[in-house]
């Protein structure tokens, strides 16, 4: 009789790991889509960009090292950017922390005609017209938001529209283990 | 007004699906013999409404009711009509709609064809398949109905997914669903006699054909989803191990061990528990597949916009069925005992390492499904399991099924005298190594990957051997019954398939490159001439950006292909439409992919050898199943073996 229960035993198991999966999904402890990036715990791909503001000038990566910074890769053509864009403005505000944007295939003078008119929530930010250096940090889709460590590592990333939800619980411990902001 | 009639429909539908079950299956206990009558008329009711609330979603997709919140996401003015019929199962709510009239019709095809079987039986089986209704309606109703009204009405639908426009991806999933929910009709005559407490000697053959017949829908649904895969996509692959892909192959290898462990009930009464077993699993592995697919525990690109609530009760669903079945397995099963032995080597023996090997690869397929799962549970990192793992747990059980397979087919029943055959099986293994060798080195110039020539060899090996008894028996005049036809038939088949996947997995040629306009590239001795590019190229609902490539092969021109990037409209989504070249040894394959400016297109060229005989492979595994299920000793009467039986049987199926 034992020997015949097996099956059955082995698909109460299966449905209590099912079970478990959507709680944790239902309470939002536990997301599959979650894509970790390969770069977590690596050195941030370094850049030299021109500024979207005045392209005659270039901006260069290593500029940042010793400083904890966040990476915001967004675009005008991007509806979800115009989604976190407020989020971003108050939470580069409130945090001190410098917002680096890289606006990923874009064209320049509606970059800055939306940073006119929405505000502008980076301390720098960069044109990459072609897209190699999103590319090197390898984003699948805008917009994506990185964390960089003052020893120039990836701490974070997080795919989707930014909120102050998503900084408290992913980015905010991770920038007070750093010391805080600079 | 409509979409209501449709939800009422849905209502009536349950209450008539619990009528059959519960009329089926007490009827049989207290042996109520108008109860058990009554099931045939609720069946065709079931139907009858079911049927009417799918032809009002179609309706109201052909109109454009945009007062329907499901029409309103998934359909859109322009969409054509062909499409927008496909839209009605192009998203979660409608697809469980057409889940559910494919059960009901399945249970009407039972109700029609299985008037021989005895009353309580088959009151039983119909009431299995109501209860079974029960609750994918009510899981429609309470949380999937897809006649939910959004007031005010949008003016405009956001339109299909445009993954979805396709018109293997029209046919693909009814097909799909008719192999999916037909594995549920071997689930009920397996709980029917599980529920009686005893197998009729006649019950395999009353359950093959209705295994077989689903068998080979999920055969031919599998194999236009990879076929859509292959040149809808735009990657030109044809098989990615992704977790709704195997959530379909599962089904099927459980499905395949069934037919050939019925095989063995059937013709010796051996193995009864283990095909009541097999039954359950199939069907089980068909829900644990609609409930991956639908729950949003896995990631998948084909994944349904996903729920937890929803997940929860399919669950619920899941755990009712599967565990109670296999709980009623385990207080029936040790009353099964065998009827006799057999020697090692016989036919008994072959198909019982088919069953063990079939039955490992699909064990090991779900334990790659849910590793990912199961890491993330417990925190343990997130992992996917791709193909590097799935490649190695479906090779290395089923090449030795290939030998066993060829081998097997002259095995005979009880004890195989496979001396007289031997020599025969070791000239067909000869000249299937020796021509695998002339295809490698002689054609591709190659001995390809390491498994290339036991591919070859392998499929060369179950084609001549699958041919011997057709052909001998044809020289001799003598009758073929339908039935080892289509064994013969479907064998060959997997050769076929088998050669396919080894051409294309030994020597197919994929190039990225930049190209623009007079630019050419060289592949496997054809070159890929860039023409032109044509830009705003207008589609009904999309336009595109179409690319002209000439092939030419030492001069002589081969084809002209187009491939577009489809910008659609609405949903704002670029697809790839790529461009094929179809030859009997080879698919050439032009996919367009970004602009990357100053006139300069990234495009994939690729040069698939073989590769058509993979679904040409698949479609003639079908055509054995169809042949075999046409068996005349399926539709022979069986003696009645419980009184009064006609004249419920006459009208109830009106």
């Amino acid at each position: 009789m034992l020997r015949y229960l097996t099956p059955a035993i082995a698909a109460l198991a299966l449905g209590a790991l099912f079970w478990f999966a959507l709680h944790r999904i239902g309470n939002g402890t536990l997301d599959v889509r979650e894509i970790k990036s390969p770069l977590i715990g690596r050195a941030a791909p370094t850049f030299t960009l021109p500024l979207v503001m005045d392209p005659a000038q270039r901006f260069d990566s290593h500029s940042m090292a010793g400083k904890v910074y966040v990476v915001n890769v967004w675009g005008t053509w991007c509806p979800a950017c115009r989604e976190e864009h407020e989020s971003l403005i108050s939470l580069s505000r409130i945090t001190g922390v410098p917002f680096v944007g890289i606006d990923w295939k874009d064209d320049n003078a509606e970059a800055n005609r939306y940073l006119a008119q929405l505000g502008n929530p980076y301390q720098t930010v960069v044109a990459d017209a072609e897209g190699r250096v999103a590319i090197d940090w390898g984003v699948y889709g805008a917009p994506e938001t990185f964390l960089v460590s003052k020893d120039g590592k990836v701490l974070a990333k997080y795919a989707g529209a930014l909120t102050e939800a998503v900084w408290a619980e992913k980015f905010a411990p991770l920038v007070s283990q750093q010391g805080g902001a600079p | 007004m409509i979409p209501e009639l449709g939800t009422l429909a849905m209502v009536i539908a349950l209450l008539l699906a619990a009528a059959q079950g519960f009329f089926g299956i007490a009827g049989a206990h207290w042996n109520r013999q108008s109860w058990m009558q009554a099931v045939g008329t609720a069946v065709t009711g079931v139907w009858v409404f079911v049927t009417f609330a799918f032809g009002i979603l179609t309706y109201s997709f052909i109109v454009h009711d945009y007062s329907i919140a499901y029409v309103a996401t998934n359909s859109n003015d322009e969409l054509p009509l062909m499409y927008r019929i496909a839209a009605v199962w192009g998203a979660h709510e409608g697809s469980l709609l057409l889940w559910i009239e494919i059960l009901s019709t399945w249970a009407l095809l039972v109700a029609i064809f299985s008037k021989s079987l005895p009353v309580a039986f088959r009151a039983r089986v119909l009431g299995v398949l109501g209860v079974i209704g029960v609750g994918f309606t009510s899981f429609t109703l309470l949380t999937s109905s897809p006649f939910l009204r959004e007031i005010p009405a949008k003016l405009e639908g956001a339109d299909l997914n445009p993954i979805l426009q396709d018109p293997a991806l029209a046919i693909h999933p009814p097909m799909l669903y008719m192999g999916y929910v037909g594995t549920s009709v071997a689930f009920a005559f397996a709980i029917a006699a599980m529920l009686s407490g005893r197998i009729d000697p006649s019950w395999s053959r009353w359950t093959r054909p209705w295994t077989v017949a689903a068998w080979m829908c999920l055969t031919v649904g599998i194999a236009l989803g990879s076929w859509w895969a292959y040149y809808e996509l735009g990657w030109g692959g044809w098989w990615f191990w992704d977790p709704v892909e195997n959530a379909s192959f599962m089904p099927w290898l459980a499905s395949t061990a069934l037919i050939h462990s019925l095989a063995v009930t059937e013709k010796r009464g051996l193995f009864k528990s283990w095909t009541l077993l097999l039954a359950i699993f199939a069907f089980s592995l068909s829900l644990v597949g609609t409930f991956l697919v639908r729950s949003g525990v896995l990631v998948s690109v084909h994944a349904f916009a996903s729920d937890p609530q929803r997940g929860m009760f399919i669950l619920g669903l899941l755990l009712f069925f599967i565990v109670g079945s296999l709980t009623l397995y385990a207080w029936r099963a040790p009353s099964l005992k065998m009827d006799g032995g057999f020697e090692t080597v016989s036919r008994e023996s072959f198909l019982l390492l088919n069953n063990a090997l079939l039955f490992a690869t699909a064990l090991l397929i779900l334990l790659g499904t849910l590793w990912p799962l199961f890491m993330d549970m417990f925190n343990l990192g997130k992992i996917s399991v791709g193909p590097p793992y799935f490649n190695i747990v479906f090779l290395v059980p089923t090449l030795p099924l290939l030998v066993l397979m060829g081998v097997g087919m002259h095995a005979a029943w009880r004890r195989a005298a496979l001396a007289s055959r031997a020599r025969m099986l070791w000239m067909i293994a000869g000249g299937a190594v020796l021509l695998a060798l002339v295809i490698t080195l002689g054609f591709y110039h190659s001995i390809g990957l390491p498994l290339t020539v036991v591919g070859f060899a392998g499929g060369l090996f179950v084609m001549g051997s699958a041919l011997v008894d057709p052909v001998t028996r044809l020289r001799n005049r003598q009758p073929i019954s339908r039935s080892a036809l289509g064994m013969a038939v479907a064998h060959f088949g997997i050769g076929v398939f088998v050669i396919g996947i080894s051409g294309v997995a030994s020597y197919k040629i994929e190039k990225d490159v930049s190209m623009g306009p007079g630019d050419s590239t060289q592949i496997a001795g054809y070159t890929f001439n860039f023409k032109d590019t044509r830009t705003n190229v207008p589609g009904p609902n999309y336009v595109a950006t179409q690319a002209n490539v000439e092939i030419t092969r030492d001069g002589a021109k081969v084809a002209d292909l187009s491939t577009e990037k489809r910008q659609f409209k609405i949903q704002s989504m670029p697809m790839t439409h790529a461009g094929i070249a179809v030859a009997w040894n080879r698919d050439l394959f032009v996919a367009l992919g970004d602009d990357l400016g100053a006139n300069k297109w990234s495009m994939r060229l690729q040069y698939k050898p073989l590769v058509r005989y993979i679904w040409i492979g698949a479609v003639i595994v079908a055509l054995g199943g169809l042949i075999a299920m046409m068996d005349r000793r399926y539709r022979a009467k069986v003696p009645v073996t419980e009184p009064a039986t006609d004249a419920g049987a006459a009208g109830r199926v009106a």
